[in-house]
Order: structure tokens, then C-alpha cells, then sequence
């Protein structure tokens, strides 16, 4: 019994974690941190700036779907 | 589980499934609870995804968990990144899941709630979740090429050509139909109105707060926006009912459609950031949410479907669209069935995140099969209206009177009572002044949804709330395609132009910038003017052509796949993709003719312009018959191309059979992967 709810309380957690990583993933949250753990830089209103410049093109060109 | 366990499992969902697909399928005269349909498509979904994904991932396309992926091969840590896949699955859901499979299947309901969702199930397991699947894997064996640059270098470049010009129009007509959507759902309606206008400023706000403020924190800005958003709600009832504030907020249909247009143009020309990308964080956010909450909603309350399996309009005397069951329910559902648009995403951001072959399953038919269930939600959605108040709503004044006795006396008539003081009483409870004539499918939604959720929170007291949620959260999400996908249009045009006059390519040169917007604007910005002007609502003839422009993308992308599993040695295997390719052809090929040709002047583009010209002169007939021959010329002009590329990839598959050509698969070599021994995620 302590068993099952150990791997149900572990199984949880790991929703939970992956939950907010397609969240930090689609709301872009991923790629700024990949961003600044690249360029080796701190966030900042200009590290932010920068990575909106750098993934312009890739975000203009992003398209929705019907 | 050891295996007799997991056979006993399979065995019980596929006898829940049967049954469920049974019961709708079968049951006349008493009303079903929605339980049935959802019941039906998880099974359905379950036992697609676990053998028949299974049998094409295996024999078809014989996925390598050893193949290094575009991801490991050119990780650079911003387009190229290998990424867990369930962070890929969510986000590909997030990018294919639009407001076309909310739309389509509320449109499709005037058949009833049987034919749209045997549709949907049928298509999205055997075409739609295939097609983004064989799509995103041969995407993946060539370094994230786009679904045009695939179709060139293995078709050729009347593939490519045709691609090109099959995605472009997809996306004016997309857009202009989106558009008409938002544009019917928010006229006369001061609350929608507000509320909608306000997402305008708090994009603004959040754009400013995200680069200034809190750099790189859009999930926290995305939750201030919804929370400013809810406010928003809350003031639209406010300014509903304060007249001073409300005649602001009261527009017309072409007003409303003249100040899309303007929207459509600035936010193609504006920076990003300010605008376009908070907006699509805001829009994604409450689109998550708000399915996710849907989805709960009708789990809970289990509501029954009061229209019937099927309906007396399979004839094609419809009034929402006229057009027979065959083809256009099948037109009129893609997205949730089968959609040409998805090939663009899988071809997109997506295949540049897997980061092992073998997930291409998950994600490709996974993530649409999810879709799918959205798409049974928008038919249980409508289907738990009264079907003459679903009629009342959906309606065109050309086809039932203006007059609220007029048509409810007509929709009465059918078999589908209701009457003009329901229909106020119920247009009172959500907060408009009347829900007459509201084409488009994005009202009927919300009215159902609100009756879904009022149900569980508030009761009817917030009825009106939640119907103000339901449309802000539709047309919200409609705009956010109209301007991303206004953006992608100017892209495009400038791509094309830039073989032209090299300047017109660049862009960043404002005057292309200017120049190309003008130009995407006034294509989809023609399609809505023509929409909003028609006296049957618009919807009656550029859905459809939505449809077909859609489901022509998917032969393309479908023409595409096949190519390559034969060039692969594959032909006997070939039936997966050929046989929702050949359905789709029978589809839109019919489809097509009818628009063009049908006699019956509610149905064919060209002989609703002979009746106009028939018919004594009045203001704006020469436009109307203009108009109907402008859709004919661009329904025939698709049906031509892409009967051009299948005749030029039949051509290539009898030459490969026959031996006479030497297959040439353009994928990239294989390299194996770094990560052979990773734990699978």
C-alpha cells in the first residue's frame, strides 16, 4: 500500500513537472532560457530584447492553425 | 501487466467502443447523452493510436530510434533543439488546435450529431492523425523541410508551385472566413465588442510589461493578461448596459469588417512583440484552458444531445449551408477530421524539436486525435441546443426573414419548434439584444457552451458570462490567426515578389513591408467585404470554399507522402495514405463541381449569378454576380492545379511501379544517434 501511493505521489510530481514544461515550452519561456544559457547572460530588459530580435524571424514566420 | 491482461483490455475498449459508435449510430427518436460520443471517439482514438500508428510506424515508414534527428544533428539551441516529448506533443497541439474544428462540426450539425461524428472519428484515425504523422516523419528524415519544399524536390516543381499557390489561397480564404466569423458573432453586440476591443490594449500592456518589466516571464504576464481579460468580460456587461458607453460599442457588419481590415494591416506591419506575440501567448493561454475546461464540463454533466441523429437537410436544403450530406459534410468538417493546414505545422516548428524518430507517433497522431476530441466537443456543443433555437442562431435572414416571427414561423415549419419569445428570453440571458442570424457557427458554440458551464458554475445567472467568455474566447483565438496568419501571407507574397523586383523581397524595407501587407490584407479583407454583403450570410459560400481549399492542401500533402512511401519500396503499403487521398479527391472534386456548376442557385457559384442577373437590376447586383464568379473562377483554379499534381504523381508512381524510373529517396543520410543507450523519456 505505501508502495502504490509512493508511485502514484512520484507519478504526480512527474505530470506535474512535465505539465510545466510543455507550459514553459509553448509560452516560449524554454527558448529564452536556452537563449540566455548560450549567450552566457543574465535576464535583463536587453538580454529579453535580444531574443526577440534573434527569434524574429522565426516567430513572424510561426503560422496558427485553422 | 502481463499480456492476457492487456489483450482483456483492448478487448473491453473495443466492445466500448463498438457499443458507443452502436448507440449513436442506431438510436432514433429519443434523445442520447453526450457520454456516448465521447465514449466512442477515446475508444476510437485508443484503438488507432495502439495498432494502426503501431502497424505504420513499424511496416510503412520503419521508424529508427537509432536515426539521429534534424534536432541532435543541428542542435543549435534555437530552432534545432531536442526536446521531450511530451513538451513536443503540447506544443504541436497548441499550434494545430484552432478555432476550425469549434467552427466546422457547429456548422455540420444541421445534418444532426450522427454524420459529422462518424466523420470526424473516421477521418481523423484513418486520414488526419495519418497524414500529420507520415508528414512529420519524412519532415524529420529531411532536416524540418516545409511540407512546399518537400512536394519540389520529390514531385518536382509544378509540386512545389502547386503547393505554394494551394497554401496561399488557403490562407486568404482562411483568413477571410475567420474574419466573417468574428465579424457576425460581434455585431450588434456591444458586450462582445467591448470585451474583444480591450484585448487590444491589455496585448499592449502585456507586451510592454514582458520587455520592460519582467523580461522572459510569459506565463505570469500570460495569467495577468487572462485576469485582465475576465475584467474586460465584466466591463463589456457594464458598457452593455450604460447607452452612453454602449452606442460606441454597437457596430454593423461592415463597419465591424472595415476595422478587422485596419486591425489586420497594423498588426502585419507592427513590431512583434508589442502586439502579435503577447496577443498569441494571451490567445494560447485561454484557448488551453478554456478546451481543457470543456472538455471537464461535458464529463461531468454528461448533457443530452437534443438534435437528432439526423436531420430532414441531408437533402441539401440546409439553411446554415446548402449542399447535400455527400460532399459537403466532409468539406465542411477538416479540421477535427482531416486538415491540410496541420502538414504545415508538422513540417514546421515541429519536426526541428523531436528528439528520436520513434515519438513522430505520439506526436503526429496523437496530437491530432486530440484535436479530434476537440472537434466532438464543438458537434456535443451544438447538439445539446434545442434545434430550432441552433437553426434561429445559424440562420441567415436570406433564408428565413428578417423578422423574428418570420423566422421562427419558417424554422418551425421544419419540425424544429421554437418560438420569437424563446429566442428573446434566451438572447436576454446571455446579454444580447437578439441572437437571430448569427452565422458563422461561433455564436451557436458559445450559446452551447455557456449552457454546458452554466450548468456546473453560477446556473443561469451567469449564462451571460459565460456566453461573453465563449465568444471572447472564439474570437480571440480567430484573431490571433488573422493576424499571425496575415503576417505569414505578407511573408509569402514577399518570398514570390522578391524573384521579381529584389526589394519588394526584402523584409525589412518598409515599403515592402507596406506594400505586401496592402496586399494580403486586400485579398482576405475582398473575401470578408463580399461576405458581410451577401444577403446569405457569407458563410453559406466562402465555408465551404474554406473547406475545399483545405482539404486540397491535405492531396497535396497526402500526394506528397505517397510519393515518398513508394519511393521508399513501400508500395504495398501505399493504401494508408492513398486511401484517404482518394477519398479526399472524391470530396473535393464533387465538392467543387457542385459549388461551380449545381443548378440550384443556393449551391452553385455560377447559376446563383444567372438567377441575380435574371432577376430585375437592383444596387449591388453587378457585385453580387461578380462576386459568385470570382469564387467559381477561384474554386476552379485550385481544382485544376491540384489535378495537376496528382496526374504528375500518378505519372511518377506508374513509372517507379513499372520500372521504368530509379526511385530516388531525398532523405538526409543516416547518422546514428548520440543518445542510443538514453533512457526513453
Amino acid at each position: 500500500m505505501k508502495n502504490l501511493l509512493a508511485r502514484i505521489c512520484s507519478s504526480n510530481r512527474r505530470a506535474w513537472t512535465i505539465l510545466g514544461a510543455v507550459l514553459r515550452e509553448i509560452f516560449d519561456e524554454s527558448a529564452y532560457a536556452r537563449f540566455l544559457e548560450r549567450r552566457q547572460l543574465t535576464t535583463s530588459p536587453d538580454a529579453y530584447a535580444e531574443f526577440l530580435a534573434e527569434s524574429r524571424q522565426q516567430r513572424e514566420r510561426r503560422p496558427r492553425c485553422c | 501487466m502481463s499480456k492476457p491482461a492487456r489483450v482483456a483490455v483492448w478487448v473491453a475498449v473495443a466492445i466500448a467502443g463498438a457499443f458507443s459508435v452502436a448507440t449513436i449510430a442506431l438510436h432514433r427518436g429519443e434523445e442520447i447523452s453526450a457520454m456516448w460520443l465521447v465514449v466512442a471517439a477515446v475508444c476510437s482514438y485508443a484503438i488507432g493510436y495502439r495498432f494502426y500508428s503501431k502497424f505504420i510506424a513499424a511496416r510503412v515508414l520503419s521508424l529508427d530510434a537509432l536515426r539521429a534527428t534534424p534536432a541532435e544533428r543541428l542542435e543549435n539551441g534555437r530552432d534545432f533543439v531536442r526536446t521531450n516529448k511530451w513538451v513536443v506533443f503540447g506544443h504541436h497541439f497548441a499550434a494545430i488546435a484552432g478555432p476550425g474544428p469549434l467552427v466546422g462540426p457547429v456548422l455540420a450539425a444541421q445534418f444532426g450529431y450522427l454524420p459529422g461524428t462518424l466523420w470526424i472519428l473516421a477521418g481523423a484515425v484513418f486520414g488526419g492523425c495519418v497524414q500529420d504523422f507520415v508528414i512529420l516523419l519524412f519532415s524529420v528524415r529531411r532536416d524540418g523541410k516545409s511540407l512546399t519544399e518537400m512536394a519540389k524536390s520529390e514531385i518536382g516543381r509544378l509540386g512545389g508551385f502547386v503547393a505554394y499557390v494551394a497554401v496561399i489561397s488557403i490562407v486568404v480564404i482562411l483568413l477571410g472566413v475567420c474574419a466573417l466569423i468574428v465579424v457576425n458573432a460581434l455585431k450588434a453586440s456591444p458586450w462582445g465588442t467591448f470585451t474583444i476591443a480591450m484585448t487590444i490594449p491589455i496585448a499592449l500592456l502585456m507586451g510592454v510589461y514582458l520587455r520592460r518589466m519582467r523580461p522572459g516571464k510569459v506565463l505570469e504576464t500570460s495569467v495577468l493578461g487572462f485576469l485582465l481579460v475576465l475584467l474586460a468580460i465584466w466591463g463589456g456587461s457594464w458598457a452593455s448596459h450604460t447607452p452612453s458607453v454602449g452606442k460606441y460599442f454597437t457596430l454593423t457588419a461592415p463597419t465591424l469588417a472595415v476595422l478587422l481590415i485596419i486591425y489586420g494591416f497594423a498588426a502585419s506591419a507592427m513590431p512583434v512583440w508589442l502586439l502579435l506575440a503577447p496577443r498569441d501567448y494571451l490567445s494560447t493561454f485561454v484557448k488551453l484552458g478554456t478546451i481543457a475546461m470543456l472538455a471537464l464540463g461535458i464529463v461531468a454533466l454528461r448533457p443530452t444531445l437534443h438534435m437528432p441523429a439526423l436531420t430532414r437537410f441531408i437533402d441539401g436544403t440546409g439553411p446554415v449551408f446548402a449542399g447535400s450530406l455527400f460532399p459537403f459534410a466532409f468539406v465542411t468538417i477538416a479540421c477535427g477530421a482531416i486538415s491540410g493546414f496541420h502538414s504545415l505545422i508538422a513540417s514546421g516548428t515541429t519536426p526541428k524539436l523531436i528528439a528520436r524518430e520513434t515519438e513522430t507517433r505520439m506526436v503526429g497522431y496523437g496530437a491530432m486525435a486530440c484535436e479530434s476530441l476537440v472537434a466532438i466537443m464543438a458537434v456535443i456543443a451544438a447538439c445539446v441546443l434545442q434545434p430550432g433555437t441552433y437553426f434561429a442562431i445559424n440562420s441567415p435572414a436570406g433564408v428565413v426573414g428578417q423578422l423574428p416571427e418570420a423566422a421562427t414561423a419558417a424554422i418551425s415549419s421544419w419540425g424544429f419548434p421554437v418560438s420569437a419569445a424563446d429566442m428573446h428570453a434566451l438572447a436576454q440571458a446571455v446579454g444580447e439584444q437578439t441572437l437571430f442570424n448569427r452565422t458563422g457557427g461561433a455564436p451557436a458554440f458559445a450559446v452551447g457552451m455557456a449552457n454546458i458551464f452554466s450548468h456546473s458554475i453560477g446556473g443561469q445567472a451567469l449564462m451571460a458570462i459565460w456566453y461573453h467568455f465563449a465568444i471572447m474566447f472564439e474570437a480571440l483565438f480567430i484573431l490571433t490567426v488573422l493576424d499571425a496568419g496575415t503576417r505569414v501571407g505578407r511573408f509569402m507574397i514577399q518570398d514570390a515578389l522578391g524573384h521579381v523586383w529584389k526589394p519588394l523581397g526584402r523584409t525589412s524595407w518598409y515599403p515592402s513591408i507596406l506594400i505586401n501587407s496592402a496586399l494580403i490584407v486586400g485579398a482576405w479583407g475582398y473575401f470578408l467585404w463580399q461576405g458581410v454583403k451577401d444577403p446569405l450570410g457569407g458563410i453559406n459560400s466562402l465555408w465551404p470554399l474554406f473547406g475545399i481549399s483545405n482539404q486540397l492542401l491535405a492531396t497535396v500533402a497526402l500526394c506528397v507522402a505517397t510519393t515518398i512511401i513508394i519511393k521508399m519500396g513501400r508500395a504495398r503499403y501505399a493504401a494508408v495514405t492513398l486511401t484517404p487521398l482518394a477519398w479526399l479527391v472524391a470530396v473535393t472534386f464533387s465538392a467543387s463541381y457542385y459549388k461551380i456548376f449545381d443548378p440550384n442557385p443556393r449551391v452553385g457559384f455560377l447559376s446563383h449569378a444567372s438567377q441575380l442577373a435574371a432577376a430585375p437590376t437592383a444596387a449591388g447586383t453587378a457585385h453580387l454576380i461578380f462576386n459568385d464568379r470570382l469564387d467559381a473562377a477561384v474554386t476552379a483554379i485550385l481544382i485544376i492545379m491540384v489535378a495537376m499534381i496528382l496526374i504528375e504523381s500518378a505519372a511518377d508512381w506508374i513509372r517507379i511501379l513499372a520500372g521504368r524510373k530509379q526511385p530516388v529517396v531525398r532523405e538526409t543520410p543516416f547518422v546514428a544517434t548520440r543518445f542510443a543507450t538514453e533512457e526513453r523519456a
